[in-house]
């Protein structure tokens, strides 16, 4: 029997009814079209479906919609803002840490709860907030390159703002 | 030399932001209305008689469509190799391990299709079963083909000069042997496709695939759909690395349930399946044994391989070609023998992974030269800078070094490392190694027997002139080819790379192989530079008619036309496109003709602009049987130097340092390389260290998932110092070859000779867990 759950996703509430073992990230993907979040093993193993819930990154396969209901969700869609590449994304596409592309939206999600916690991480901590989520293309070099850009340049606007 | 506008820069990937905003579409994100959902019924038993299939009780399942099995499919034999076609789309008669594929259900939902097949009854007769490639080939194994009696899929015997004699002369013969496992690809997206057909029986197959045109021959093939009605669509794609190269069941059964439901269908494999489709790295046991001289002089190589190549061929028989043609170089050799086997076992089909067929016997060969450079007491660099090809040289089995900085590479990681002050001079438990390797850009040869292309290319022109869009059938699985081509474009256009657009991995837009063998930026390269050369010359000479000068005084650079050098007067011309476009945001201006106002004028003279480009490789290689595999127009080559820390009471090791150097002739994008660069390092560190598909008695998967079968995480790969080595390549375009496999050649005998320069202990066995190198010292200790 389906149950009714609102949740707020990427800024905007959303009112739905679902099976109680829906996944989140079914629900994302397949209910709201909101295919940026990937599927990658739905095991957790993989990190591909990583959303913040919460503030939190979470594995979105590991997590059932009903438990998303009243709170919030940000996905890789809700982070570009008026079309406007978040820093993260920018630093990404700039550094080279996208290949592929399939880890992407989960590792910049990673990205973004560790720097929304942590605005000036070592490498180390970078490494590990992104050690679930697996990139099988790029060695990470690149990515941690890419997020330790995107501190430096989250911190420079903040102080200039 | 290098004056560039486009080329060799650091340009941000094009598909960069649409990957990063999560908009770019996967083959799991298309959908259609009306879509069924499909699921695959895979054998539970690693070897048995399919006596009966029962689909009556899937078949009344309410929300079922169709359930086809061989019956329905039939018994087309298809595979990579026509040499070897050795699978049918469903089994029939027998199963040949713990995934075979027996039968698809389509249904209104994928709950409902996983339901259908856990109804259909197939009644078995188990056969005993063989799962060790040593075992396989024993007398009175159990027969896995009928045809191929022994388990023998196939043999190679290659000899190149009189190596017996050779290293009877030799002063001093080493020999090795070396056991990889079973590896993963572990690509992070899992097979997906979606089938459709339209009214007048074309199929449309989107798929996540490295090679949509092999795609579209099989799946006609096998179907019986001529193979003009087959489009292949290449979504965007995570990852490949060898183990997409093929047409896979899932792809053939979603276009055989499109077709008997007239509905789209879709379906997907579960990270389980993938590792039981595999086609990736065989598990090799390589037998060698090394001639030099005193001086260090390398003379003759013996060289031995046995492939566990599990229930089917796949890529096999090139892999075991690949296994012994790649030892060919980068060192001079005297003589040199080759014996390969591959043998089938009752186990998921291994193919072609990244550094195909070469990666294990590369490994053990380097491991053979630091033994035997130990032994002579010379220093592992010298050792090899001393036998070293270099641009020019053919190897034994003529393969022709048309460009190698090889010895480039060795210095650069030398010198990059610190390795003077470092070898020899660590403390106990650190450690350093070094290891070249090389690879093709591009097989010299199609997989079927042909004289096509292996690339073409068409590049179209819009009607206003602002922008040239690439159609290409070139697979971009991540590694960057569109953006190589859109650069390519470019630069030969002479215009910015945001005026270039990239439509690709459609067999409907151009012919191309696709991408494997490091094949793309060097062949369908060359395409694209064709294709943009001839709209160049036909605007130059369009506009050569209007300024009423020679086509040749016309050059194009960074968008805009200059004649002689000089902007020229070409008003009129521009008077033209404002009139044309009155009332646009974006007149041409400035003091020179604009690209746009040229090509322009070539629309209203000529009609729609396009190029096309095409490519294929000349006549490569020998005469020997076999000699085509490791052909090439081109070799890239590479050298690393790996530093280790092993923990002596529990055998872990850190892999604390990578310099790799690598030859990619002239780099497109210096970061696309670097990328290449790095993510090669870090799948052989992965194969190396921890990676292993492992299975029970019965041959069952025990690991199929990637939390099971570990690869490198964050914190298992260290910071790789790369460099980039340019030699300039005559038969690349623009000189440019490969980066994508080459990279991944000395990984492991890098690490694995930095292990034994820390411990003193050669591991001869993959991967070296903390478990298996803490043995070793325990038993190294006790001896």
């Amino acid at each position: 029997m389906k149950t009714i759950i609102q949740m707020t996703v990427n800024g905007e509430l959303v009112e739905s009814a679902v099976e109680p073992n829906r996944t989140l990230l079914q629900f994302l993907r397949e209910d709201l079209d909101l295919t940026g979040t990937k599927h990658g093993c739905g095991l957790g193993d993989c990190g591909a479906c990583t959303v913040i819930l919460d503030g939190k990154p979470v594995n979105s396969c590991l997590v059932l919609a009903v438990q998303a209901h009243g709170r919030e969700v940000l996905t890789i869609e809700g982070l570009a803002e008026n079309g406007n590449l978040h820093p993260i994304q920018q630093a990404f596409v700039d550094k080279g840490a996208i290949q592929c592309g399939f880890c992407t939206p989960g590792m910049i999600l990673s990205a973004k709860a560790l720097l929304d916690e942590n605005p000036k991480p070592s490498e180390l901590e970078i490494r590990t907030a992104i050690s679930g989520n697996l990139c099988r293309c790029t060695g990470y070099q690149k990515i941690v390159e890419a997020v330790q850009e995107a501190a430096t340049v989250i911190d420079g606007t903040e102080v200039s703002s | 030399m290098k004056d560039f506008k486009v080329l060799n820069t650091r340009a941000p990937r094009i598909d960069g932001p649409a990957k990063a905003v999560g908009k770019a579409k996967y083959a799991d994100d298309l959908t259609m209305p009306g879509a069924l959902y499909a699921a695959i019924l895979q054998s539970p038993l690693a070897h048995a008689k399919i006596l009966n299939i029962d689909t009556s009780k899937a078949r009344k399942l309410p929300g079922v469509k169709a359930v086809v099995t061989s019956k329905e499919a039939g018994l087309v034999r298809y595979g990579v190799s026509p040499a070897r076609y050795d699978e049918t789309l469903f089994a029939h008669e027998k199963v040949r391990y713990v995934g075979d594929e027996i039968a698809a259900v389509a249904a209104v939902d994928l709950a409902t299709a996983q339901e259908a097949v856990e109804l259909i009854k197939v009644d078995y007769e188990e056969l005993p079963a063989v799962f060790d490639m040593f075992e396989a080939m024993k007398e009175g194994a159990p027969q896995i083909h009928d045809e191929f009696p022994g388990n023998m899929n196939a043999e190679v015997h290659q000899e190149f000069g009189d190596t017996d004699a050779a290293l009877a002369q030799c002063d001093l013969v080493v020999d090795h042997t070396f056991l990889n496992k079973r590896q993963d690809a572990a690509f992070i997206e899992p097979h997906s496709c979606l089938a459709v057909f339209d009214l007048d029986g074309r199929l449309t197959l989107h798929t996540s695939t490295q090679v949509p045109h092999y795609v579209m021959r099989t799946v006609a093939m096998v179907l019986g759909i001529p193979v003009g009605n087959v489009r292949v669509v290449k979504p965007y794609v995570g990852g490949g690395f060898g183990p997409k190269c093929e047409a896979t069941p899932l792809e053939m059964s979603a276009a055989l349930l499109a077709r008997t439901t007239g509905k789209p269908v879709k379906m997907n494999y579960t990270r389980e399946q993938v590792f039981l489709h595999s086609r990736a790295r065989h598990q090799f046991y390589a037998e060698m044994s090394l001639g030099v001289m005193k001086d260090g002089t390398m003379v003759a190589l013996r060289n031995k391989a046995v492939l566990d190549g599990g229930a089917y061929t796949s890529f096999g028989i090139a892999t075991v070609y690949y296994s012994g043609s790649l030892l060919g170089g980068p060192y001079k050799l005297k003589a040199m023998k080759y014996d390969g086997y591959r043998v089938y076992t009752n186990k998921p089909t291994c193919g072609a992974q990244r550094g195909h067929g070469g990666v294990a016997h590369r490994a053990a060969f380097e491991q053979l030269l630091d033994m035997t450079a130990e032994k002579l007491g010379i220093d592992p660099v010298e050792m090899r800078l001393k036998n070293i090809m270099a641009t020019g040289d053919v190897t034994i089995n003529e393969l022709d070094m048309s460009s190698l900085g090889m010895k480039e590479c060795v210095e650069a990681v030398r010198d990059g490392s610190d390795w003077k002050n470092k070898k020899g001079k660590l403390p106990k438990g650190k450690g350093i190694g070094m290891a070249c390797g090389f690879f093709v850009s591009g097989a010299g040869y199609p997989i079927y027997r042909s004289d096509t292309y292996h690339s073409t290319v068409v590049i179209k022109v819009s009607e206003d002139g602002g922008v040239a869009t690439v159609l290409t059938g070139s697979a971009e699985i991540g590694q960057g080819s569109d953006t190589t081509m859109a650069m390519i474009a470019a630069e030969t256009l002479g215009i910015p790379l945001s005026h270039v657009r990239v439509v690709s991995g459609d067999t409907d837009l151009s012919v191309d192989l696709g991408a494997y063998s490091s094949r793309q930026t060097l062949m369908t390269g060359h395409a694209t530079k064709e294709a943009a050369e001839q709209i160049r010359n036909a605007i130059a000479s369009y506009l050569a008619e209007e300024m009423d000068c020679s086509p040749e005084s016309i050059s194009f650079s960074d968008g805009i036309v200059k004649f002689d050098g000089q902007p020229g007067n070409f008003q009129h011309i521009r008077v033209q496109y404002i009139k044309e476009h009155r009332g646009w945001t974006d007149p041409p201006s400035g003091e020179y003709l604009t690209f746009r106002e040229a090509a322009r004028l070539a629309y209203l003279k000529g009609g729609t602009l396009v190029g096309t480009g095409k490519y294929k490789p000349p006549r490569l290689g020998g005469s020997y049987k076999g000699a085509a595999v490791g052909t090439s127009p081109a070799y890239g080559c590479s050298a690393q130097v790996v530093e280790v820390s092993v923990d002596m009471e529990t055998g872990e090791i850190t892999v604390d340092n990578m310099t790799d150097a690598h030859d990619c002739g002239l780099a497109i994008n210096r970061t696309l390389v670097e990328g290449q660069m790095q993510g090669s390092l870090s799948m052989g560190l992965g194969e190396c260290l921890f990676e292993e598909v492992k299975f029970d008695s019965r041959g069952r998967v025990l690991n199929p998932s990637l939390g099971e079968y570990r690869i490198p995480t964050a914190l298992d790969m260290p910071n790789v110092k790369s460099i980039i080595v340019e030699s300039s390549e005559p038969h690349g375009p623009y000189g440019a070859k490969e980066v994508g496999e080459g990279a991944i050649m000395p990984t492991i005998p890098a690490i694995l000779n930095a292990i034994s320069d820390a411990t003193g202990i050669r591991i001869n066995e993959l991967p070296v867990t903390s478990e298996r190198l803490f043995m070793a010292l325990k038993n190294k200790e006790n001896a």
